[in-house]
């Protein structure tokens, strides 16, 4: 795990201090709230729809355990007992007051972690592959390359007012997990021909409003160009992208408007520049950097009684088949906890589930843990052989659901229940859509399949790139949702096709079981996935399944 | 002719706690929706809200909010707003939390 540094530790509490005086400016009428909103949004902190928010960042998504631990000592004192893991792998806290922020803000430091740059223009929490460091496919851990990156953009003088928010997303490994290509800067760790590591950079891509898939700016990168050419390519969007208009100001319009070439061209020119002024990463820092994400000491051990636990208890063997990932190192496995039992909230985890996930990281998981952007918790280091004790202790907190990559692992952003911004709900749809499949007994039947919902349509949900997506509106005053099929979240990113007019709320699990049981129907086997089909038969079945009655009326 | 003026009431969020509060035709601040005043005067209601807006050391954000006259007082018209006057779907907080208790 990275440490903080002096520098760093500093530099927090200093931040902390200043809040502080901020927050009692604002009371005592000091400060008017548009004066306090920017103060407080640096911070992290949002006005929702019935409270304040609080969105912690989780660096690339890892945490200690003494982190979690915090975490949940946090929710319970100054929240509500649970906490909102996010799909930028943050948490946020639904239920804060504000004169208790910076308290929290300080509980928060003693473990290392802070809110900063969790919103505004500025360069957010750096994402990454949630299996970094474990993942057998991957070339190299992203994760010294996304801290590189979060010292460099923290507090960043020229990047501070940026025309928009700024988002980038690393990944180790050919498979994406990270969804680079949805990010306004996305870096894949590739290899060239003489065996060197460096950077494909990928530029302008994004969800919201106007999706786009992000295109291959530089194949490849040496390492150590990357700050100065993050700089070139932040630096020209800062001047390049739009301040006009709040909807066209992401660096994706940029690309879009002016062309890939010219972009680059113009990033290319700054580049020689920023090259040039760049005196190079302090070697020092740098493997100070690269030491802290050492692997941990793996064992050479057997697995003990896992294949025979397998075979002696079903509940055991499905959630090994559905929740474990290749581990690189033999005799390990990577564990992704769910936290979608079904009913569940999507990406709630209690105080109790926190600080269990804590106590088993530190008993079977080297102390990691990890939040993906599917919202959920990840051990990257377990030994197969304490699987079966991990697994029986997770039962204890409703924490074993064995669904990851199923109808019910659903991605929902809070929507209308929390967000200020949202125009529907989406947490009940995805309630319901979890409980009811499991209910008719199609869950198993219909196997690997990715729903995102968006309460709206800054796409916070991902529902462009679910192979279904469902997007929550407000028609004439009434909660209405559109399906998008075929979208795909991984290096072959796609944007999902609206399939037709929306349904009424009650009328989405409906949709969907027509969808779904068309698509059971249609399959060659059992191997051939939603997606797979879908891009096999086209949209048309599937158009046909969820609107019937137009069927019925154009054969007519 | 000019279409009908559809009510409203002054709605915010608490400075401190973020709750949802209501202006009241006494010139309090209520978190109970039915308790508000229901303005049915647009003139009338651009004063209230000058008037909500001023008290900026209690509350944030002050907008109208149509609403219609129910058997207990104001009612919200839009599911949003009737949201609001409850709190989230997925657990039984914020004002509903309050509500149970009582």
């Amino acid at each position: 795990m990275y440490k903080y540094s002096d520098f760093d530790e500093a530099f927090v509490r200093e931040r902390n201090a200043q809040f502080r005086a901020q927050v009692t400016r604002r009371i005592d009428g000091s400060l008017t709230e548009d004066e306090f909103r920017p103060l407080r949004l640096m911070n992290g902190l949002y006005l929702q729809l019935h409270a304040y928010m609080l969105r912690v960042a989780v660096p690339y998504g890892t945490l200690s355990a003494r982190q979690m631990r915090q975490l949940a000592m946090i929710a319970d004192r100054w929240d509500k007992g649970y906490g909102h893991f996010t799909t930028r792998q943050n948490i946020q806290y639904n239920w804060p007051k504000l004169t208790d922020v910076p308290d929290m803000l300080d509980a928060l430091g003693e473990v290392e972690m802070h809110a900063i740059q969790t919103s505004g223009n500025t360069i957010r929490n750096v994402t990454a592959d949630h299996f970094a460091g474990a993942a057998a496919d991957e070339i190299e851990d992203p994760r010294p390359t996304a801290e590189l990156i979060r010292q460099w953009s923290t507090d960043h003088p020229e990047f501070q007012f940026l025309p928009r928010k700024f988002k980038i997303g690393v990944t180790g490994s050919p498979n994406d997990r990270a969804v680079t290509k949805a990010h306004d800067i996305g870096l894949r760790i590739v290899r060239n021909a003489s065996g060197e590591t460096g950077y494909e950079v990928i530029v302008g891509g994004g969800l919201g409003r106007t999706p786009m898939v992000g295109q291959v700016i530089r194949p490849f990168l040496p390492k150590p160009d990357l700050l100065p050419y993050l700089g070139a390519v932040i630096s020209t969007y800062n001047l390049m992208g739009r301040r006009d208009n709040k909807y066209k100001a992401r660096i994706k319009i940029t690309v879009f408007e002016n062309g890939i070439e010219k972009f680059r061209d113009a990033v290319e020119a700054r580049f020689e520049q920023t090259r040039r002024e760049f005196s190079g990463v302090n070697p020092k820092i740098l493997a100070e950097i690269e030491q802290s994400f050492a692997p941990p000491a793996f064992r050479n051990a057997p697995d003990g009684n896992f294949d025979a636990a397998r075979d002696a208890d079903p509940v055991f063997r499905a959630w090994t088949e559905t929740n474990l990932t290749a581990h690189r190192a033999p005799g390990y496995a990577i564990v992704t906890v769910s936290l979608k039992a079904h009913g569940a909230t999507p990406g709630d985890a209690t105080s109790d589930q926190m600080r269990l996930l804590a106590d088993l990281a530190d008993r079977y998981g080297h102390g990691e843990l990890r939040i993906s952007h599917e919202q959920n918790v990840v051990l990257p280091h377990v030994h197969k052989s304490d699987l079966p004790a991990l697994h029986a202790a997770l039962k204890t907190e409703a924490l074993a659901t064995a669904n990851i990559g199923l109808v019910s692992d659903i991605i929902a952003c809070p929507g209308m229940d929390y967000c200020a911004l949202a125009t529907a709900r989406s947490i009940p749809v995805a309630q319901e859509i979890a409980t009811h499949f499991r209910a008719i007994g199609l869950e198993e039947e219909i196997g690997a399949l990715k729903i995102k919902i968006s309460g709206c349509i800054n796409a916070c949900g991902h529902h462009h790139i679910g192979h279904i997506g469902i997007l929550g509106l407000d028609r004439a005053g009434v909660e209405n949702y559109q399906i998008t099929l075929g979208g795909d979240h991984t290096e072959t990113l796609t944007l999902g096709e609206r399939a037709g007019p929306g349904f009424a709320y009650d009328q989405v699990v409906p949709a969907l079981e027509r969808l779904l049981r068309t698509y059971i129907d249609l399959r060659t086997d059992r191997n051939e996935t939603f997606l797979d089909a879908y891009r096999r038969l086209g949209a048309e079945p599937f158009k046909t399944a969820l609107y019937p009655a137009e069927a019925t009326r154009d054969a007519a | 002719m000019s279409r009908a003026y559809t009510p409203k009431v002054v709605t915010a969020n608490a400075l401190i706690e973020g709750d949802v509060v209501y202006l009241t035709a006494d010139d309090r601040w209520t978190r109970d929706h039915a308790e508000a005043e229901l303005i049915e005067d647009e003139a009338h209601a651009q004063l209230r809200l000058l008037k909500a807006g001023h008290q900026r050391n209690i509350v944030v954000g002050a907008y109208l909010a149509d609403a219609r006259r129910g058997p207990n007082g104001p009612e919200p018209i839009h599911f949003r707003e009737a949201f609001r006057t409850r709190g989230p779907s997925n657990y039984a907080h914020g004002k509903q939390e309050g509500a149970a208790r009582v």
